[in-house]
Formats: structure tokens, C-alpha cells, sequence
């Protein structure tokens, strides 16, 4: 067994200094009845080539993004990751480290996450931001249960341009909480329809820009009304690289900002691990979830980082803490971190104009098939189009032709009667080609159908 | 001296004074300033084809205009940046990592490769399910694994964390009461659970109370008994607890909670201790997180990610969230809301499928170890943790000195009584010494708690090299009963480490939580 070091001689040598007879002797606590006499009936050991064989056997039953055209995104994004971001976060002080419980000798994970926390602040556009939490969607449902807290009021309104699985997650919390979700109807411009249903009970409006169709919308106006009323306006945002273009939540008026920062710096991974960040004014943060890092000096009146406020936190205050977090994105984040350090600000707003003109370039494409209609006016890199035929089988057809084409957005959202609507993603990563044949392939396909 | 000493064996000068760096380098450990004060506004490491200016033009006022704060750094300066920080961390690869109730344990390379393998990496959580066969059918067999090693029917694989974990148990248990129309109010926590435990009771809605222990270190099922009542739906016991003890009574707490009609959740941290000996199944357990980062070495990775599937009984098992894996003639498929099978899943605990990165190196160690392996890891976990108490024991004083330990041995801090050294000074010696300080103050149930645990993945000399230091260690604060020179030693370290002991109290005081430009000078160099 090439993971366990001790020999049979060590062993029984070890048993020796103990005073133990054998080794059961050491499980004389467990209920004898229960005490299973061998292995469970599963495979034995096996050394790295086979596992290796079996692994890649499974992998091979995948379609990689990186196979052929890929237009998937609604909540996750494919970006080119630099070879040093996967380096890095593989050096055995990084990846075999925990949670930095010393600091003294956990300096470097405390300085990464510090950084962390102020570029997200800062692409956020807030005062201040955590040490990230597991995802975006987790993020957001503790978002509203920090809000409920803050304003003492139990209603959520949730914008229609929110992702599906996001306003799902963020139920499963708040229900159990006594509190409320009001989920508004999906559509396009859904942004716009929010402040309508603010009132004296709302704790939070929940936005999303871009939203889960893509669309971009300036919540100024809704923070405003947010806030007329006593209520906090939590912004969302799925795709991390737009933050590099668009006006930043803070500008806007949010209270509390999350996202999923898998954008930058991490693979798709078939859904996780992501990286969720949380950014919140100034007067809210001792009401946040999750760690944060502070700096201060040591004993010498050199400049150090910890872990602080942590009687928000659960190890300390209980049943009474902000959430019940404790381990959170810690790799994660720090591929996000080096990522940003690597584009700097100059090479994302770069980046994320490429993103742009990618999907005006898609945009452009789609709009050349008969019967094909985008539905996004306002976009970053992402568009909701509606085909003349079920979203769901176009995508299986075409990918049976090599092209994964999209999201049906009724895998999302299956009750809300668009079944005809695909979400469409660009990126960087996408090649001009594979945008070129779209049109004729649609064409093609629809006309078969036809 | 002239003599030229290029090419022959240096010595230091008896009078050569070392020369301070200006920022206060020593050895291979170099001062790291902060990339805000490295990088600049202008500077990038990423490559990226030019694009024209007006591209965004047709989203008008929606861009943003004022600089954002982000600094650059090119590819060189970032490698040395994060190299620099890394040498600032203590590791598992450096040297034995005796977190208690963290389980450090070698995290094998292999898994990292094949977490990276195009097929798993690079697939996205929505593509069509047919273009994903192979990803499902790791999960399904990851669950047959966990299932099998449980003795469980069933897992729910989403949770992204031991304490997401929890979350969904205890959603799934109120999900099976109020399928009843049996909602129940209380949970009941014994005093010695990781704070997760009532946090996590609160998050789900319910009051919490505590159980008590008994003097050695297990639940005191009279003091149970006396709590059981109609409106309690669950009781949260660790087992093997946080003192590192079996529950010997686990199957008659299981009886009583049953019979009053709650369900038992068990906080599986620590079940790399009893991994192919005891199955939970078999003790009368409703639902147990198993955190994949600590029984099944994904990487800690300073923090997380983690993950930590939930197995379930019969009985919770169609309140699972979404989604659900299931397998026909056609294939493996995701049930990703509630329908069919999944009718009364109780919602959705994230946007996806969960810590895919995470079943990928999961599964891989438990195909390496198999299930004689992952028999031995328990083994030899106990082993090494019974090891380091006999061989500490007459020095320290273990929390509960009669008996065996399970993964990890227990000491309060009576032994240090009139030496003036605390539990943290003490740790921060360790430091001093080479080792990363064991968990401290936890469980909060032994005063001055010092919870040692090493795994099975370390050697019998590194036991020994560990239980040598902490010998010469325990014997130097000890000495501090009439040597204040000594005394003065544990207040003081660490001395050793990139920085001594830090100013936690001004941390909190005037939180400062990001870098933030100084008035003057201008930090960033000019381009």
C-alpha cells in the first residue's frame, strides 16, 4: 500500500509501546455485534496504472468543452486558465495547507486571502468582501438569510432574471427560516419589473446582471426604491469576467454583492468546485458569513494577516453564529486570486471586451437563420434566443453533431413555458470559426426538421 | 581577510555581523510586499488578441468608467509573488500536520492528475447528459462506494462541505417529519460537538440543546433520555466524538432516540477511524456526513474546497435533494427537480451537482486503497494516535487516560498546572520547533484541550521524531515552574517562524479587511 507507511515490524512494535495486545484491542469500544471480520465486499487495492486505466476509461465518456464548438454557460463559464494559476495552486504549501488556524506560519495563505479580499472589493465595487464561500448560489441564499438578520423582516424578493437553481438554493434556506421567497416571472427584462413588488415586509430584492438570459440592466433605480423601503438590494452575478466592463454593483447601490467567481482562474469541473464571493458595505460586515482575513502586526510591529471578527462565526458563537460555514473555497479562491493578479485590471477589461465582441459576433450569426430570434437586447457574453423548435432537442441533435450549442433554459426552469428558448454563451475561448458555422448549421437542422 | 575563497568550503566570519535585509529577508525566506504595492495599473501576464475600442459602445452607460484597483503582474513577478507567500505556510508535505479532528493526511498526486484529465475538468454541469455518461457513472459508482462502506442505502452527493452536509441531513430529517405532519422544534447536540453542529441546527430552523457527557468523555444517555421528547427531531452525535472516543453506547442511543420518534444524525468528520471496521448502518444511524477532504484526502488546500455527501437510511432517503442519479437501459441520468423517484426530494442545496473535482480524487483514493486499504487506513490511524498517547501519556495528561483512543489522542492542560505555560504557549513552542501545533482548545468540554491527531499516512520515525520534540518540549515547560528563564521562552515563541505571535485583539478592534492606498508616497511604480 503505497499511501501507508507503517510496516508490519512498526506494527507490532507500536503495539508494544501501547500495551495492546492486537490491533481490535485498540476497537474494543465499538459494539462487538457490529465489528465487521474482513473487508466489505468491494475491489482490493490497486496500484496508480490501474486506477489510472479505469479513471481515464470514464473520463473518455465525456465530451470535453474543449472538443469542438461549445456555446454552454448559465451559471458556469469556460475561460482559458494560464498554465502558472494551475502551478501555483499545486505546490504542496498551498494545496496540503488548512485553514490557518496558526498564522504564524500560515502568512502566506493569510496574505493570498487578503488580496483576495480586496480585489473583490474592489471588481465589486464594495467596502469590503469575505474569504469566499462554496459558490455563487450558496452565496446568494446566505445573502438573504443576512439580510432577513439585518432588517429583521422575513419577505425576499427575487428577480425573474435570477438563475433558476440560485432562487431554488436560495429557498431551501430561507424556507426553513420562516422566510419568504417571492420569485417573480422569468423574462427577459425581468430587472424591470422588480420594484413593483417591494413593500413594508421586503428584508431584500435580489438582481441579477447579466441575468440568467443574459440581459444587462443598470439597478440603480431599484436600489433606490430598495432602500425607500427599508430594504437591502443584493446584486448577483454568475459571470465574474463582466464585472471587468459593466458598472460594479457597488456603483449601483447594492448592499450586498455575490458571484460566482469560477470565471476567473477555475475549470468547469461539471459544476464544482467553484469559488462564491460575498462583498457587503461597510456597516454590514459583522453581519457576514464566512472567514475573513484583517491585517495587523506581530510582536515585533511587523505586518501580518489573521482570521478576525470570528465571533461571527460558529467555532465560537454556536447556535447564535452568522452561518454555519467553516470550510470554504480556500484553492479556489486562490486560483481566482492569481488569475486577477496575472490579468491585472488593464487585461480584464480586455478580456472582457473580447467577451463582448464574441457574443455580438454570435449575436450576428444567429440572426442570419430564418425563424431564429435572439431575445437579449443588452448583453455581455451570453444570449437567450428562441428557436422554432424545442430548445432541448436542438441541442441533442446538434450534438450529435459535435456542437454543444447551449442551455435549454427549461432545464432550468421546466414549469415556465419556454421551452423554446437556448442560452448561448461566448467567450474568449471560443473560436470565430466555430461562431461562422452556426448559421448554416441551424439552417440545416431546422430544415430537416421541416 | 584576502584569501580567495572561491570554490572552498565557507565558514562564517567569528566577527562577521549578518547585514539585516531592509525589509527583513532571512535565509531562503524572502520579504513579500503586497500586489497592490508590486504591480501596476497598466501592467497584465496574460497575452490577449487586441480588440477594437468601440466594441462595447452599444452598452452605453452600463460600462463601468472609473479605474477598477486592480494591480498587474507579469508571469515572472506573479510565480515569485506566490512562491514567496507559499514558503510562509507550514504543509503536510513539510511535515507531520497534527490537527485534531481536521485529519491532515497525505493527499496522493495521482488524484490531482486525473482531477485534471480533460474528460473531468473541462465538462460543463448543464451540457446534454448524453455527452456526459462517464461523469455520472463516477458518481453513481462513488455512491456505491459510500454506501457500501456505510452500510447505508442511500447518499446524497451535493453538499459542498462537512457543514453543507449536515445542512442536508437535517433538511431531509425535517422534510421526513413534516411529510408526517410531525413538525418538531428541538435538536439536541451533545456540549462536546464542533460548533458546526448547532449552527448548522439553527440554520435549519430548529432550537438547540445541549446534551451532557459523562466523565469519560461520552454521552450521558440518562441526561438524553431526560431530553427525548415528541417535539425533538433529531440528536447530532459525533462518532468517534471530538475527545476521540467511540460512543460505546451508540446503539442504545440510537434505541432511544428512536423510540421518541427522532431521527439520529451522525457527524461523520471522524470516520476515517472506523472506515472498513464499524458500519454506521449497522449502529442505528438516520444520516452521516462523510467529509471527502478529510477520510478521503482531497486536498485541504488552505481552506477548502471540501466536500461532504450525506448517506441516509430508508427512512430519510426519498427526501434527498436534487439531483438524483439514476440508471436505466438508456443510461445514467441526473433527476434534476422534483419528479418521478425524486417526487419529494426536499429542494436544492446548489446551483449544480456538486464538488465534482472533489468525487473525482475521492474516488480515485478509495480505487488505490480498496477496501482491504481503506480497512489498514483505519488501523493504522488508531494506531499512530494510540502510539503518540502512550508515548506522551506519563508526561502529558491525556483528557481520559483509561482506555484506548480512536484517531487522535486527547490532553488537558492539567499536566502544565504551575508552570505558567499555557496551551498556547506550548503550541506556539511546537512551532519553534518544526511542527504544526496540534488542534487547541477543542473540545471546549477538556480545559486547555490540546487534540493531536497524525493520520495513518505518517511513518513510525516521524512519530518518533514528533513524540521526541514534544518530549524535550513538555519537560522545558515543565522546568518553568522555577526557571523563568523557560517561562520566558513559551511567551515569547514563536521566535522561529516568518513572523512572531500576532496582534489578534488590534485585529479585531479596527478591522482593516483589504489594502487600501496610502495618502503618500504613490505605492505603485511608474510605467
Amino acid at each position: 500500500m503505497r499511501y501507508l507507511p507503517l510496516t508490519p515490524d512498526d506494527r507490532a512494535q507500536m503495539l508494544g509501546v501501547i500495551g495492546a495486545a492486537d490491533i481490535d484491542a485498540l476497537f474494543v469500544d465499538t459494539p462487538a455485534s457490529a465489528r465487521l471480520k474482513g473487508p466489505v465486499d468491494l475491489p482490493l487495492h490497486q496500484g496508480e496504472l490501474e486506477v489510472e486505466l479505469e479513471l481515464a476509461g470514464l473520463a473518455a465518456r465525456n465530451r470535453p468543452a474543449g472538443a469542438g464548438p461549445f456555446f454552454c454557460g448559465a451559471g458556469a463559464y469556460r475561460h482559458h486558465v494560464p498554465a502558472s494559476v494551475d502551478h501555483i495552486i499545486q505546490r504542496s504549501e498551498f494545496l496540503t495547507s488548512y485553514t490557518p488556524y496558526q498564522p504564524e506560519i500560515a502568512q502566506g495563505t493569510l496574505q493570498y486571502l487578503f488580496e483576495f479580499q480586496t480585489q473583490v472589493a474592489a471588481l465589486t465595487g464594495m467596502d469590503v468582501a469575505n474569504a469566499s464561500m462554496y459558490d455563487g448560489s450558496t452565496a446568494c441564499a446566505e445573502a438573504v438569510m443576512m439580510a432577513a438578520r439585518v432588517t429583521r423582516r422575513t419577505k425576499a424578493v427575487l428577480s425573474g432574471g435570477l438563475h433558476p437553481h440560485y432562487a431554488a438554493t436560495t429557498h431551501t434556506l430561507a424556507h426553513v427560516a420562516g422566510v419568504q421567497t417571492l420569485r417573480l416571472t422569468p423574462r427577459i427584462d425581468a430587472e424591470a419589473g422588480v420594484i413593483a413588488a417591494i413593500d413594508a415586509d421586503t428584508a431584500c430584492v435580489v438582481v441579477q446582471t447579466p441575468n440568467v438570459f443574459g440581459q444587462v440592466t443598470d439597478v440603480t433605480a431599484i436600489a433606490q426604491a430598495a432602500h425607500a423601503a427599508g430594504a437591502l438590494l443584493i446584486v448577483v452575478t454568475t459571470e465574474a469576467v463582466s464585472l471587468g466592463l459593466l458598472k460594479s454593483p457597488g456603483e449601483m447601490g447594492a448592499d450586498i454583492a455575490v458571484a460566482e467567481g469560477q470565471s476567473i482562474g477555475n475549470g468547469l469541473n461539471f459544476g464544482g468546485p467553484y469559488v462564491g464571493l460575498f462583498a457587503v458595505r461597510e456597516k454590514l460586515v459583522r453581519q457576514m458569513p464566512g472567514r475573513l482575513c484583517g491585517e495587523t502586526v506581530d510582536a515585533e510591529g511587523r505586518r501580518g494577516f489573521v482570521l478576525t471578527l470570528s465571533t461571527r462565526e460558529q467555532h465560537i458563537r454556536r447556535d447564535k453564529a452568522t452561518s454555519n460555514i467553516c470550510t470554504n473555497s480556500g484553492l479556489c479562491s486562490l486560483a481566482f486570486t492569481i488569475h486577477m493578479s496575472l490579468l491585472g485590471e488593464a487585461g480584464l477589461r480586455k478580456l472582457a471586451l473580447i467577451n463582448h465582441a464574441k457574443a455580438k459576433r454570435l449575436k450576428a450569426a444567429l440572426e442570419t437563420v430564418p425563424g431564429v430570434e435572439v431575445l437579449t437586447q443588452r448583453f455581455f457574453n451570453e444570449l437567450a434566443v428562441r428557436l422554432p423548435m424545442d430548445a432541448t432537442e436542438a441541442v441533442e441533435r446538434l450534438a450529435a453533431h459535435g456542437i454543444l450549442a447551449g442551455v435549454p433554459y427549461s432545464r432550468l426552469d421546466p414549469d415556465a413555458g419556454m421551452n423554446d428558448v437556448l442560452l448561448m454563451a461566448a467567450t474568449e475561448t471560443t473560436q470565430d470559426g466555430e461562431i461562422d458555422i452556426l448559421p448554416r448549421v441551424l439552417t440545416q437542422m431546422l430544415e430537416a426538421r421541416a | 581577510m584576502s584569501m580567495q575563497t572561491i570554490g572552498r568550503p565557507t565558514r562564517p566570519e567569528t566577527n562577521a555581523v549578518a547585514a539585516a535585509a531592509p525589509e527583513g529577508a532571512k535565509g531562503l525566506l524572502q520579504y513579500e510586499p503586497l500586489i497592490f504595492e508590486l504591480g501596476g495599473w497598466s501592467k497584465t501576464g496574460v497575452d490577449l488578441p487586441d480588440v477594437a475600442a468601440d466594441v462595447a459602445d452599444d452598452l452605453g452607460d452600463l460600462v463601468r468608467t472609473a479605474p477598477i484597483g486592480l494591480p498587474g503582474l507579469s508571469e515572472p513577478e506573479t510565480l515569485r509573488h506566490y512562491v514567496r507567500l507559499s514558503q510562509k505556510n507550514h504543509a503536510i508535505d513539510l511535515a507531520l500536520y497534527p490537527l485534531g479532528s481536521c485529519t491532515m493526511k497525505h493527499n496522493p498526486r495521482l488524484n490531482e492528475k486525473l482531477a485534471r484529465l480533460p474528460g473531468f475538468i473541462d465538462i460543463h454541469p448543464l451540457q446534454p447528459q448524453s455527452s456526459v455518461q462517464g461523469a455520472i457513472e463516477l458518481m453513481d459508482r462513488l455512491s456505491h462506494w459510500l454506501t457500501t462502506l456505510t452500510g447505508m442505502p442511500a447518499v446524497a452527493l451535493p453538499p459542498k462541505a462537512g457543514a453543507h452536509g449536515e445542512l442536508c441531513g437535517l433538511l431531509a430529517i425535517r422534510a421526513a417529519h413534516e411529510a408526517r405532519g410531525d413538525a418538531r422544534k428541538r435538536v439536541l447536540v451533545p456540549t462536546s460537538a464542533h460548533g458546526t453542529n448547532p449552527a448548522t441546527a439553527a440554520f435549519a430552523g430548529y432550537t438547540v440543546e445541549e446534551i451532557a457527557q459523562t466523565t469519560d468523555g461520552r454521552v450521558d444517555l440518562a441526561d438524553l433520555e431526560a431530553k427525548l421528547g415528541p417535539d425533538v427531531a433529531a440528536i447530532m452525535v459525533t462518532n468517534p466524538n471530538t475527545c476521540g472516543l467511540f460512543e460505546r453506547d451508540v446503539v442504545e442511543i440510537a434505541r432511544l432516540t428512536h423510540a421518541a420518534g427522532a431521527y439520529f444524525y451522525c457527524d461523520g468528520a471522524n470516520f476515517n477511524a472506523i472506515v472498513g471496521k464499524v458500519r454506521p448502518g449497522d449502529l442505528g444511524v438516520d444520516a452521516m456526513h462523510i467529509n471527502l477532504h478529510k477520510t478521503f484526502s482531497t486536498p485541504h488546500g488552505g481552506g477548502g474546497p471540501g466536500a461532504g455527501p450525506v448517506v441516509l437510511s430508508a427512512a430519510l432517503a426519498p427526501f434527498a435533494p436534487e439531483p438524483w442519479i439514476v440508471h436505466d437501459q438508456n443510461g445514467y441520468r441526473l433527476i434534476e427537480g422534483r419528479e418521478g423517484v425524486a417526487a419529494q426530494a426536499f429542494g436544492r442545496l446548489s446551483a449544480f451537482h456538486g464538488q465534482m473535482g472533489m468525487f473525482v480524487r475521492a474516488y480515485a483514493y478509495m480505487l488505490s486503497h480498496g477496501a482491504d486499504g481503506l480497512r489498514q487506513v483505519a488501523e493504522d490511524a488508531v494506531l499512530n494516535a494510540n502510539y503518540i498517547k502512550a508515548r506522551l501519556g506519563d508526561l502529558m495528561s491525556p483528557a481520559f487516560p483509561d482506555g484506548p483512543c480512536m484517531h487522535e489522542a486527547l490532553f488537558d492542560d492539567a499536566w502544565l498546572e504551575g508552570t505558567g505555560v499555557t496551551t498556547l504557549d506550548f503550541a506556539k513552542a511546537m512551532i519553534d520547533a518544526g511542527f504544526h501545533p496540534m488542534t487547541m482548545y477543542f473540545p471546549l468540554v477538556v480545559h486547555g484541550a490540546m487534540l493531536i491527531e497524525p493520520t495513518e499516512t505518517e511513518s513510525k520515525a516521524e512519530l518518533d521524531r514528533f513524540c521526541d520534540t514534544l518530549r524535550v518540549l513538555a519537560l522545558d515547560a515543565l522546568s518553568a515552574k522555577d526557571d523563568p528563564a523557560a517561562l520566558e521562552r513559551f511567551k515569547a515563541a514563536p521566535v522561529a517562524a516568518p513572523l512572531r505571535r500576532l496582534d489578534e485583539t488590534q485585529a479585531a478592534r479596527k478591522p482593516r479587511l483589504k489594502w487600501t492606498q496610502p495618502a503618500a508616497p504613490a505605492p505603485l511604480a511608474a510605467e
